[in-house]
């Protein structure tokens, strides 16, 4: 009696074994993205220490990314406006609606790397990576809700109470708590496994063609003072000769005041540039056709017109040859990385 | 006796060391207080009574005041021998509405005399570009601007009939970077007067914070001209003033 109880005891330990193993399994089997430096890159702005990555609070912030409980009537989330197979950029879009299906006045942006960046936004007005939402969550045209009433919703949703209590270990949820959460999740966005990026750092998968290593020569003489680097961007912000005035958007001028920031635009990178059209921080050109042609021949004299796109002898440009634009719009092609694009763990979750 | 011996060693020394550490606790950490710091809010000579009071300025503009809050942070004590003590996370907001924010407590002074009181009118700029903060730095408190991000400093709304467009009052005072930088640390006097801060005493310096200085001192504002400003240069103006002297030490209860 006594054996066959202790025996029946064993039987249910082993079957407790069992189930803990099924867990084990259940458990997910992948890491969080973007938590490795690339070996080709710089030292991060936002560090993963600063933040540190764990499955419970990544997927918290992808909830977070793709929920349009962020705005103030429900149905916009992060993830309208960036979408994860245009590198977080808006397909087609030179302006993107928000609520009531109001239009903004920049183009989206792709969202990749950010752990890099030390100011967002077309202007930088954005200077840290957990307070940037901020912007399009409480901008009147884009998703137009308070913060207040977010932690409102948050903390009235029974599966967000739980999940945020399971990662950060109190309630109510707090600001913080919703910005650290959005911030695992938008740190993790990082693009290096490009075909150019096996190139660079000569791993399988890394050859490049004839014209695109000549494009990639031609990039590095001609354009490479701004989208400079591994990241091709210096993070500045430049007029690049798109109007005499800029009597509509500033640019960079509404964030300091100052009259030689008229104009001026962020740098963008151009990682995954090819999948990103339109172009411009208005949306203006179609195709990176039309982009190259307005840096050869396109340009426009304003005071505040950037220094390097000054030629001597003739108007404003970069001169590039036909052959030339050829060979730059293959490297570009180069840049797109469809591991990053069709990544799941960056997908909303169904 | 040779085990006697050792006893006895052993205590001496016991007793040499346990004295010893006796002495540098005494000598290392001096009695500590606590102090006290109320605002009172004031316009000009009368308390500041939202929406109902109606106030003038030197230039005898009228005005009614709807919002005024503001941060105090980094306080700073100081003794006669220049030796200093800074408040650890000094981070403290007043707000009008709040009643309890109006008072908060400085905790483990160090015992002493303390003849000066410095803090900032502002938030730092370190902290403006730290990401995701809490309590008085929380952005869900509605003094932290999210297009060109920061905290704002002081929020001061109201109405005028010499305010151009809708007569509405909007001073958000903020900015961190040159040459648009708002942030000043101010010492209000203390008129001679010494805070003693005592182990088994409970001092209190109440402050007048007066929002009529927020448009007179270094540069008249008026507000035909100026009754809308989030930041930048006019800004600056209303910051100067500020510092100018926006705080005042009404009294000091030594206990």
């Amino acid at each position: 009696m006594l054996r066959a109880k202790f025996a029946w005891l064993a039987l249910w330990g082993l079957a407790g074994l069992g189930a803990c193993a099924t867990d084990a399994d259940m458990a997910p089997a992948w890491e969080v993205p973007g938590t490795e430096v690339p070996t080709n890159f710089p030292a991060p702005v936002y560090p993963a220490a600063l933040n540190p990555p764990t499955h419970e609070a990544f997927a918290l912030g992808r909830t977070l990314f793709y929920d349009p409980l962020l705005s103030r009537t429900g149905d916009v989330s992060c993830g309208s406006c960036h979408q994860q197979q245009v590198a977080f950029a808006h397909q087609d879009h030179h302006f993107s609606h928000g609520v009531d299906n109001l239009l903004g006045t920049r183009n989206a942006p792709a969202l990749q790397n950010l752990r890099w960046r030390a100011e967002f936004m077309w202007d930088g007005g954005a200077k840290h990576i957990e307070t940037m939402p901020l912007a399009p969550i409480t901008n009147p045209v884009e998703m137009d809700e308070t913060l207040e009433n977010v932690l409102r919703k948050l903390n009235a949703d029974a599966g967000y109470q739980q999940r945020f209590e399971q990662v950060y270990g109190s309630r109510p949820i707090t600001s913080q708590q919703l910005l650290k959460a959005l911030a695992q999740f938008t740190a993790s966005l990082t693009s290096s496994n490009s075909r150019y990026d096996h190139y660079a750092r000569q791993e399988k998968g890394g050859e490049l063609t004839g014209p695109e290593v000549r494009g990639l020569a031609i990039m590095r003489q001609k354009c490479s003072t701004c989208h400079a680097g591994e990241l091709f961007t210096d993070e500045t912000y430049r007029n690049n000769g798109l109007d005499r005035s800029f009597w509509a958007d500033s640019g960079r001028a509404h964030i300091t005041g100052r009259p030689q920031d008229v104009g001026r635009f962020k740098v963008p990178s151009l990682r995954n540039v090819a999948l990103t059209p339109p172009y411009m921080h208005d949306g203006r050109f179609r195709t990176l056709r039309e982009v190259l042609d307005h840096y050869d021949s396109g340009m426009v004299e304003s005071g505040t017109l950037d220094v390097q796109l000054r030629r001597s002898g003739a108007g404003p440009g970069i001169s590039l040859t036909e052959n030339e634009k050829t060979d730059l719009l293959a490297f570009l092609q180069t840049l797109t990385d469809t591991e990053f694009l069709h990544d799941k763990r960056l997908a909303e979750s169904r | 006796m040779t085990f006697r011996s050792f006893t006895f060693l052993l205590f001496a020394s016991l007793a040499t060391t346990l004295s010893a550490c006796k002495d540098d606790a005494d000598l290392t950490v001096p009695a500590a207080g606590t102090l006290d710091i109320e605002v009172d809010n004031v316009v000009g000579t009368a308390p500041l009574a939202l929406n109902t009071g109606t106030y003038f300025t030197p230039l005898g503009q009228q005005f009614t005041v709807s919002t005024f809050n503001y941060y105090i942070t980094n306080v700073k004590l100081k003794k006669a021998d220049g030796t200093e003590y800074a408040e650890p996370e000094s981070y403290h907001l007043v707000r009008e509405t709040d009643a309890a924010s109006k008072a908060f407590t400085l905790n483990n002074v160090p015992a002493g005399d303390y003849t000066a009181l410095s803090f900032v009118l502002g938030v730092d700029s370190v902290r403006n570009v730290s990401g995701a903060q809490v309590g008085a730095l929380d952005p869900a408190n509605g003094m932290f601007w999210t297009w060109n991000s920061g905290y704002i400093y002081t929020k001061m709304e109201g109405s005028s009939p010499q305010a151009g467009g809708n007569r509405q009052l909007v001073f958000h005072i903020g900015g961190f970077k040159k040459p648009n930088n708002t942030i000043c640390t101010v010492s209000p006097s203390l008129n001679g007067a010494v805070i003693q801060v005592r182990k088994d005493r409970h001092p209190t310096v109440h402050l007048a914070s007066d929002v009529l200085k927020m448009f007179t001192g270094p540069n008249t504002i008026n507000f035909t001209t100026l009754s809308n400003t989030m930041g930048g240069s006019s800004s600056v103006l209303v910051a100067d003033n500020q510092a100018a002297g926006m705080f005042r030490v009404e009294h000091i209860h030594a206990n």
